[in-house]
């Protein structure tokens, strides 16, 4: 029976190379996945193409092809990514440039684009799905706005040869079941098969989430070697049955548990996990230890593709100003307390959206409810923070946090303090014939 | 005794949604938390952050009962101003319950 093997080297934008390094060099993988954006990453990207055209794919994309591509390309394991962000055209342009300087040849790299739908949002009305406004509610502010592409796309650009395939936004499982598809010929409208193998992606697509990251509550749930945690790996048969692993004698590990945690990691109805390519059922999925760090997954099915993508857009937020100042010993609940009340008055002459204060030590997590405790804490640190319409007045929490150190209660300490600019992120959904995937390969 | 003595969780987020699983250290305390951890208690639990009711998938097969929290749009990931905005510490606070 034919098996393949996938590594997934980033959950995140942010995430850490080193394990994605060990993936290229030990995994044995002939595909290797990196996941880099989450639903406002694209937002960002966008407004720093608008700074800069060339730019707007994921800044860590450089610092990632520069550590695996030569290996991958030595090892025949395909690249696939939504580091494109905002500019996948870009994306591989770069990506070109950093393989021409390795000396590597033989490279085809695509591009997939077509999520990209701000001109057609922008022109229609689309109900908002949070607040069931129309998206001209956002009108002026609105920044990107980016359809979940699936996996087709990156099925017909495999076909084309393509050796490291760059997306914008493509929904996470569907960059881990392209590479299903293609090597097992699977029909798109096996729903079933396409639920089993999204099973495998949502697993993967949180890298480190699956094999000890995100895990690890010492006295309850050890994870050995947790520093230098193994990034996961499935090997898929042809029926889509398959077991998850990671390199041996990497730190983390793979069991029943952590495989539970994450198959229901941002999941509502396990019944209806919605993706463009299918409606997966993740109900009857089960686990099975079958040796250390080695867990077979099998039960993943579908039903029929929903009719509509859904549409991430991004928008422009206000500025939002924070500040923090610490108090402690004796009292120190008491005078952060204290120093809060100063502040609601101080801003009062101000004009701001929304204005919330946290005592971090006390209640600024759980709330007050869940925090419940009869011990006096021995710290306290005052957050205040607000969202206003301008950078310039949202420099005035900064401002007045600072302030407390001569104008505020006895012995603070510690201040810090920013001002960010900020972008919230709406969803909608548009018909998929709306939308056409475009792919753009180039050759080294 | 706390559920913290028999399951484990986990907090994830989308929108102004959070989502939390509950798992069964083992098989057979997974009834206890079928019977215990019901959706209304947990919506008590969470009283603070929700302004919906909480609606509760059970996954017999996994031992794990899944939570779906709802928040207030001001409190969405992206818009909300609190230190934990994506709320995934609540997975922990899940865990304070009494039963």
């Amino acid at each position: 029976m034919r098996r393949i093997r996938i590594g997934s080297g980033a959950g995140y934008s942010g995430d850490r190379i080193d394990p994605a390094i060990e993936l290229a060099q030990k995994g044995s993988i002939s595909y290797l996945v990196f996941e880099c954006l989450a639903e406002r990453t694209i937002a960002l990207a966008q407004r720093a193409r608008l700074m800069n055209p060339s730019t707007g794919y994921d800044p860590l994309l450089e610092e990632r092809m520069e550590a695996v591509l030569a290996l991958c390309a030595h090892n025949k394991t395909r690249i696939i990514s939504n580091m494109g962000a905002a500019n996948p055209l870009a994306a591989v342009a770069k990506t070109r440039d950093i393989a021409q300087r390795l000396g590597l040849t033989g490279l085809r790299i695509a591009a997939i684009t077509g999520d990209d739908v701000l001109s057609i949002v922008r022109s229609g009305s689309f109900a908002l799905k949070e607040s069931g406004r129309s998206s001209e509610s956002l009108a002026g502010r609105m920044l990107s706005a980016n359809a979940y592409l699936g996996a087709e796309p990156i099925v017909e650009a495999l076909r084309s040869g393509a050796d490291v395939i760059l997306t914008g936004r493509v929904a996470d499982p569907s960059l881990f079941l392209a590479p299903q598809i293609h090597e097992f010929e699977w029909s798109v409208e096996d729903w079933n098969q396409l639920g089993q193998g999204s099973v495998i992606g949502h697993l993967l697509e949180c890298a480190g989430q699956l094999t000890g990251g995100y895990f690890a509550d010492p006295g309850y749930k050890e994870v050995p070697n947790l520093a230098h945690l193994g990034f996961p790996i499935a090997e898929i048969e042809e029926d889509g049955s398959a077991i998850v692993t990671k390199v041996e004698g990497s730190g983390g590990l793979l069991t029943k548990a952590t495989c539970t945690e994450q198959l229901l990691y941002e999941i509502e109805d396990p019944r209806t996990y919605l993706t463009p390519d299918v409606t997966a059922d993740f109900s009857e999925v089960s686990f099975t230890e079958i040796g250390r760090d080695r867990v077979r997954v099998c039960g993943g099915r579908g039903k029929r593709r929903p009719d509509k993508l859904k549409v991430s857009i991004g928008y422009h937020d206000g500025y939002v100003g924070e500040g923090q100042i610490s108090y402690a010993g004796p009292g120190a609940r008491e005078r952060a307390e204290l120093a809060r009340d100063i502040l609601v008055e101080r801003m009062k002459s101000h004009s701001f959206q929304e204005l919330r204060f946290d005592l971090i030590g006390v209640n600024s997590i759980h709330g007050d409810k869940l925090s419940q405790s009869d011990r006096q804490p021995s710290e306290v640190r005052l957050r205040a923070v607000a969202r206003f319409d301008s950078q310039r007045a949202a420099a005035m929490i900064p401002r007045e946090v600072e302030a407390l150190y001569t104008n505020g209660p006895a012995a603070g300490g510690g201040v810090a303090g920013s001002i960010k600019e900020t972008f919230g992120i709406a969803s909608t959904f548009i018909p998929r014939e709306m939308i056409v995937p475009r792919i753009h390969i180039e050759e080294v | 005794m706390l559920l913290r003595e028999i399951a484990h969780a986990r907090a994830g987020d989308k929108g102004n949604i959070v989502t939390i699983s509950l798992v069964a250290y083992k098989q057979e305390d997974y009834s206890l938390l079928e019977e215990r951890v019901t959706a209304s208690r947990v919506g008590e639990h969470f009283a603070e952050f929700v302004d919906r009711p909480v609606v509760r998938y059970a996954l017999p097969e996994l031992g794990a009962l899944n939570f779906v929290l709802s928040r207030p749009d001001a409190q969405s990931v992206t818009h909300s101003l609190a230190l934990d905005a994506h709320g995934k510490c609540l997975g922990s606070a899940l865990l304070t319950m009494q039963i």
